[in-house]
């Protein structure tokens, strides 16, 4: 009996977090989003969230295969990533779109760099900044108008409000998603809940979207308007486009984002801060995914430099004050 | 009372206490084989003064401390020693040489038992270091460092403040709240004889407020005496750890390694170990016995023990009704940072505080899976480093980095492991660099 004591090393005990628990939640999370993206722009919103979700476990599994390694989709990721590419489609995208792009996204952005854990950008995102090169038009039209489910060949909302600084929309349209856009970016309610599901169940940290949006608030106020400084309309800037589905579930990405919350701070920060630059200034109407891909690429070195003070460093640096002191006397 | 400071990161911990906590110490008894290590203390082995057919008496010293930083190891029972060989070390998981005593069944004392002194005012702080050296007095927190060494601070250092420790964070222990509660009095006592051998003129005890039944009886106890404090700590894991207690106390932080709470005016002892000054002054019993809790869903009676040092775990276990069910993994310690035992054929030692067995519900089996950078393992790190990065290095033999970013600081409370959702032997990793780091710099 004795002989079939375990020896591992301490502690014995666990948290009852896991991995898998950790990306379930995300996808709980997305739920309301989905549906309601279903609900606005139809049951073709349904049929590429599934195409683009059972894409992204096949691509894991097929590629795990291939290359001889243990195939892990039962860790949920692959999920949670073709469920997120998914969401950032036009929904009125061919059905081939999300299947191409979350092969992409998990076989090059994630297999390729060794899997989860080891990739250095947001799969989901590299999935669909690589379907936005290829195939732009299909990324950039393939809009359809919401309930009614009409296709638009119009400007979209957010590509008005850039130019104009102005959106024809009222706050309880865009909160509600009455607006043309990506499948599950419009429903602002049903982001901020799954939001707020993450941070209770603390699977993200608040600091992320917070500073992300408070950052593209501040500057759509001070640089939004072509009237002038300081009269932008912030709030339509922050509710128009990605920015919150992005700044909640994808620039939250732990592979991907600091481990500090200092770090994520900044991570917040910097996205907000690219996303305004994009969109005041550049020549493309959503700088979303461009932003969060150049922070995941900042990440290592905000890692590098945002280092949390050591328990008992204020002893270290009064040492070093003394001895710096005594050298100049 | 004392206001606590905010102290970062820590973990909730499921306390599992009401297993034992409502146990009543009780002696466990003389085993038929005694097994004392000549190392189980910080520092040199002692050096044993006995040899084999030697008849000895309870309380009679065996093994005499081997320069300062040593402890004195005396004979728990009466009986005759067996002999001087190497055995299996829990702690230190390797064969280390113990004086093996055949016990009589008699339990006669030897004619040194007895009081020193009833009155604190009767001893000098020198008269009661030597006492703590004579008695073999460690730290019963689990370092065992020698306490007489611990009551000499350097002149230049001052102690203002002492903490006596009676947080116990790590689940399902009760050894210190059993004692607490018992013997409030006693434990007072001895606190009392490390403030003035200390020269501390402010003693705050302090307990977790997990423990009423604990925090009573010491309130009880400390209302003479107006030098010492009660200090309510919120449970949280590790509040106990030393350099914790001194944050969320004080608000005071030692030195990084080698820094010592010394360096910051405060010195930090066990209850256990206080109630054990207390019996040498006052019943003249060196530290040959201790509380120990024998818990864990795998025994089939929970219990809290007055145990001989060198009682092997089987011994104890048989005493807490044997196992419940098939035993997956004992544990000499606490769950957070016990160590696993591969049989129950050894002794405890003097830092021993609990044994833990684990059924196979109990025993985390899950696959460690590779890092996803949630930074889980930075929000709790009480010592405020970055266990992911150091582990990391250490698991690529980087151990130049691993030193850089501060693995020698950790203090290997496992609250990082705990919280990691891929399940990684943070730790151990740390464990491992903190090794090379030190053979790095010996070499």
């Amino acid at each position: 009996m004795d002989d079939k004591l375990l020896i591992t090393p301490a502690p014995h005990i666990s948290s009852v977090k896991t991995v898998r628990g950790i990306m379930l939640d995300v996808v709980i999370s997305l739920l309301p989003a989905t549906l309601a993206g279903i609900i606005i722009f139809g049951i073709r919103s349904l049929q590429l969230v599934l195409a683009s979700v059972i894409a992204a476990v096949a691509a894991e599994a097929i590629y795990q295969k291939v290359a001889k390694k243990p195939v892990t989709v039962n860790d949920m990721s692959a999920v949670v990533t073709g469920l997120l590419l998914a969401l950032t489609l036009p929904p009125d995208a061919p059905i081939w779109i999300p299947i191409i792009g979350s092969a992409f996204a998990i076989i090059v952005a994630k297999q390729i760099f060794g899997g989860l854990g080891t990739n250095f950008v947001n799969p989901a995102l590299a999935g669909r900044a690589f379907i936005v090169a290829a195939w732009p038009l299909h990324m950039t039209q393939d809009w359809l108008n919401p309930m009614t489910h009409d296709a638009i060949t119009g400007a979209t909302p957010l590509a008005v409000f850039n130019n104009t600084g102005t959106t024809s929309l009222g706050v309880k349209d865009l909160l509600l998603g009455l607006r043309a856009g990506s499948l599950g970016e419009t429903c602002i309610i049903a982001l901020l809940a799954g939001g707020i599901y993450l941070i209770a169940r603390d699977v993200i940290d608040w600091r992320i979207p917070v500073g992300y949006l408070g950052t593209l608030a501040l500057g759509t106020w001070i640089f939004g308007s072509p009237n002038g400084f300081f009269q932008g309309d912030w709030l339509s800037g922050i509710l128009l486009g990605g920015a919150v589905l992005g700044s909640i579930f994808m620039a939250t990405d732990y592979v991907t984002s600091p481990v500090t919350p200092t770090g994520r701070f900044y991570m917040g920060v910097g996205a907000g801060i690219i996303t305004l630059l994009i969109r005041v200034w550049g020549g493309y109407p959503e700088g979303v995914t461009y932003a969060i891909l150049f922070m995941n690429l900042v990440t290592p070195l905000i890692d590098k430099y945002v280092v949390p003070k050591y328990y008992g460093y204020m002893h270290d640096i009064q040492a070093r004050k003394a001895a710096a002191g005594g050298g100049t006397k | 009372m004392i206001t606590i400071k905010k102290v970062f990161g820590g973990v909730d911990v499921p306390g599992k206490k009401e297993l034992s906590k409502d146990c009543p110490i009780e002696f466990a008894g003389i085993p038929g084989e005694v097994v004392l290590f000549l190392s189980q203390h910080t520092g040199a082995p002692s050096n044993p003064i006995v040899k084999p057919k030697d008849k000895v008496l309870r309380g009679q010293m065996i093994a005499e401390p081997q320069g300062t930083v040593s402890a004195a190891l005396h004979a728990p029972t009466s009986g005759v020693i067996k002999a001087i060989e190497p055995r299996f070390h829990p702690v230190q998981a390797r064969m280390a040489d113990a004086i093996i005593l055949q016990p009589d069944g008699e339990h006669v004392s030897d004619e040194s038992v007895k009081p020193l002194a009833s009155d604190l005012e009767d001893l000098t702080p020198e008269a009661i270091r030597t006492i703590a050296r004579q008695m073999g007095l460690v730290g019963l927190g689990g370092a065992a460092f020698p306490t007489a060494v611990k009551l000499a601070p350097p002149e230049n250092k001052p102690i203002d403040t002492y903490l006596l420790n009676g947080a116990e964070c790590e689940p399902y222990l009760t050894a210190d709240q059993r004692l607490m509660t018992e013997e409030a009095e006693k434990v007072i006592f001895g606190f009392r004889a490390f403030m003035k051998a200390s020269g501390a003129s402010r003693g705050i005890v302090c307990i977790e407020d997990n423990k009423p039944d604990s925090i009573e009886a010491m309130k009880r106890a400390i209302q003479p005496y107006s030098e010492i404090e009660l200090a309510v700590l919120t449970s949280r894991y590790p509040r106990g750890g030393e350099k914790q207690l001194i944050q969320a106390v004080l608000g005071r932080e030692v030195p990084p390694p080698p820094g010592l709470p010394l360096d910051v005016g405060v010195i930090v002892s066990n209850v256990g170990t206080a109630y054990a000054m207390a019996e040498s002054i006052l019943e003249g019993l060196p530290l040959i016995e201790r509380i120990v809790t024998v818990t864990g869903e795998g025994v089939a009676k929970p219990s809290n023990f007055k145990a001989l040092i060198g009682t092997p775990l089987s011994f104890l276990i048989d005493k807490a009704g044997g196992f419940n069910g098939t035993p997956r993994k004992v544990i000499m310690g606490g769950p957070m940072m016990g160590a696993a035992l591969r049989d129950t054929n050894v002794p405890i030692v003097k830092g021993t505080s609990g044994i833990l067995v684990f059924n196979v519900d109990q025993v985390v089996e899950e696959p460690i899976l590779p890092c996803i950078r949630c930074g889980k393992c930075v929000d709790v790190c009480p010592m405020r480093i970055q266990p992911l990065w150091i582990a990391a290095y250490s698991e690529r033999g980087l151990m130049e980095q691993a030193e850089n970013a501060r693995a020698m600081d950790c203090c290997e409370c496992g609250a990082c492991a705990f919280a990691c959702p891929a399940k990684r032997p943070l730790v151990q990793w740390i464990k491992l660099a903190k090794a090379e780091i030190t053979a790095m710099r010996r070499a």
